[in-house]
């Protein structure tokens, strides 16, 4: 039945999203951007996509950090278009959506105020789409449970928040564990709200998210090794949704190193080919790169049904995945252009090239130079530290 | 949201009148008055024009229901589709058109039966055998042509719906990617025959429908 009402309410806007995703950008246009030299030129070369001539009112130099404020801008003005025209059950579709970006915010507030940050720096590195009105506040907070009464009490995170109150005072192993617990409360929220509206949407979103939770149940496992997170501890940041639920996330909780992970995840179909030939060397994509990838297929392969919210999720996704890819372009080229300032020609070149053969590498370093204050504790670094790579970038046919 | 809302007003109503059904039954059942539940009788009592009448109404309405239900799943996907890509904006008003035939297919057929319909009095009939012949042709032919309504009707229904979802899909697909919209439309000729088949069977079915008392 689902075909014959979707349109009633969601057809205007599930085609006008099927049209911003055409307008993402394809490989020929990375290619273009790879080749540019200076920002100015990489304007130039945005100005023929469908991104237009956002960067036009933009008075003096263009930096990196306008690019990624501009970028952002777009995307919000974009979200807030098809949220304002949703209806029920989309908008809190749309809604769960956001989530998402408020528990990356509160995280980054309550890490920048553990590291003596003035708020308003900090409100501006925040993201946009998931802004609130009490997120100015988040600096009177010294425990969970002030956190909880004075900010996260009006907002619709507060019923994932309730499995924290008891940890007690906020450094920044419990930022992390708070967060991740957090994520976990809402990655099953949002699984059970999907497979709530059925249909297409059920089938599709469901699978993506039962990914994003394994996804984050594997990586929390691997990046916990040698550090103080006990096994207790890490089994119950697990989000309980995934198709690792309940055998596979057993046997992680038990693993002690990277081998008895890939053991754990043999078993499943899906995850077998993301552990095969991955590697820290050059020229091998890292486990994390595969995740990635595997995402980014799926979100793509979300576009093939239609009539289902899937699409709406994935578009943002995927346009994520597109900012950190143009962002990351023009801090390599930025940088190149700093080493031309000081004439260091021989170098522009070595380091040009490094910068084509490394990207996973530099990646790393550079994702905590735009994130500046967001610090990926020892224990337990997330995932949504992401890594932008041309290889995980989407390519419409 | 909109659909529920009718989702549950039909439901109400069939619910509503099984329990009508059901509670005339057992009443006329329970208080010995079961004969009066015949149904041959309501069939050879009620007169052929309501019948037909009937079958005119079903066989234009259902076919409106079909075209409009169609030009709205279609119609919402161009208008989303065409703000990024403007270009689909006429090529799609293909589906439209295809829509809007099943309503022409309902209207043609509408027109037919009208035609089928002639003066008949039954009380001028008398109980001679030549009469009854002419009763029970009255008869068949309401029948037929509420037949031939439900046939029409029905069929350009879902003849409807399926050219709407097909051509929002075309909407779609042509603006992501213009070689595809020939190829869909293909589809789209074949999903407008399913309409074409009930109007041809509802004619053939009224084919000897002729009322009158001659």
């Amino acid at each position: 039945m689902g075909e014959f009402l979707f349109n009633i309410d969601h057809g205007y806007l599930e085609a006008l999203i099927r049209g911003f995703k055409t307008g993402l950008l394809a490989q020929s246009d990375y290619a273009n951007l790879v080749q540019c030299e200076t920002l100015e030129d990489l304007k130039l070369h945005i100005q023929s996509t469908d991104y237009g001539n956002f960067l036009a009112n933009e008075p003096g130099a263009i930096t990196v950090q306008v690019i990624d404020e501009k970028l952002k801008e777009k995307l919000v003005t974009e979200f807030t278009h098809l949220r304002n025209n949703a209806l029920e059950p989309l908008a809190t579709f749309l809604d769960y959506i956001t989530y998402s970006y408020m528990i990356d915010n509160i995280i980054l507030l309550i890490t920048g105020t553990l590291h003596q940050r003035p708020i308003s720096e900090l409100i501006n590195k925040c993201h946009p789409l998931g802004s609130f009105e009490q997120m100015e506040a988040i600096h009177i907070a010294s425990t969970p449970a002030e956190l909880y009464n004075a900010v996260l009490v009006d907002t619709p995170l507060a019923n994932y928040f309730v499995d924290c109150i008891n940890e007690q005072d906020l450094d920044e192993m419990n930022v992390e564990l708070i967060r991740n617990t957090l994520y976990k409360a809402y990655i099953e929220d949002f699984y059970k709200f999907c497979k709530q509206l059925g249909g297409k949407t059920g089938e599709v979103m469901c699978d993506i998210l039962a990914f994003e939770a394994d996804r984050r149940s594997i990586i929390i496992t691997i990046n916990s090794f040698d550090t103080e997170l006990s096994k207790d501890d890490r089994e119950k940041l697990y989000p309980r949704c995934g198709k690792l639920y309940p055998e596979g996330l057993i046997g992680l909780a038990r693993a002690d190193d990277y081998e008895q992970v890939k053991q754990v995840c043999d078993y499943y179909s899906d995850y077998k080919p993301l552990f095969e030939g991955t590697g820290n060397g050059a020229g091998e994509k890292t486990l994390e790169d595969k995740f990635f990838e595997h995402e980014v297929k799926m979100n793509v392969q979300s576009y093939l049904h239609q009539f289902h919210f899937g699409v709406f999720y994935a578009f943002i996704k995927l346009k994520e995945q597109e900012m950190r890819n143009i962002i990351w372009i023009a801090e390599c080229i930025s940088q190149r252009h700093h080493n031309k300032m000081k004439k260091r020609l021989r170098d522009v070149f070595l380091r040009r090239t490094e910068c084509r053969a490394n990207s996973r590498m530099n990646t790393r370093r550079r994702v905590r130079v735009v994130w500046l204050l967001r610090v990926s504790a020892v224990a337990v670094p997330t995932c949504s530290l992401s890594s932008p790579s041309f290889e995980a970038s989407f390519m419409p046919s | 949201m909109a659909a529920g809302a009718i989702l549950k007003t039909t439901g109400a109503l069939i619910t509503i009148g099984t329990l009508v059904l059901i509670g005339t039954g057992l009443f006329y059942m329970l208080t010995g008055q079961g004969h009066r539940f015949d149904i041959a009788w309501f069939l050879t009592s009620t007169s052929p024009h309501m019948w037909a009448g009937l079958g005119i109404g079903f066989s234009l309405s259902l076919s409106v229901l079909g075209a409009g239900w169609g030009i709205f799943t279609t119609g919402s996907s161009i208008l989303g589709g065409g703000v990024k890509a403007p270009r689909i904006r006429t090529k799609n008003l293909v589906s439209i058109i295809f829509c809007e035939a099943v309503a022409i297919f309902g209207i043609i057929m509408a027109f037919v039966f009208v035609g089928k319909l002639a003066d008949f009095r039954r009380e001028e009939l008398t109980d001679s055998p030549a009469d009854m012949v002419i009763l029970a042709r009255n008869l068949a032919s309401g029948y037929m042509i509420f037949g031939g309504g439900l046939t029409v009707g029905f069929s350009n229904l879902v003849c409807g719906l399926a050219v709407g979802i097909v051509g929002s899909g075309a909407a779609i697909a042509d603006a992501a990617n213009p070689a595809l919209f020939v190829k869909i439309l293909i589809i789209e000729i074949f999903a407008s025959a399913i309409g074409l088949f009930g109007m041809i069977i509802g004619i053939v079915q009224t084919n000897k429908a002729a009322m009158g008392n001659k």
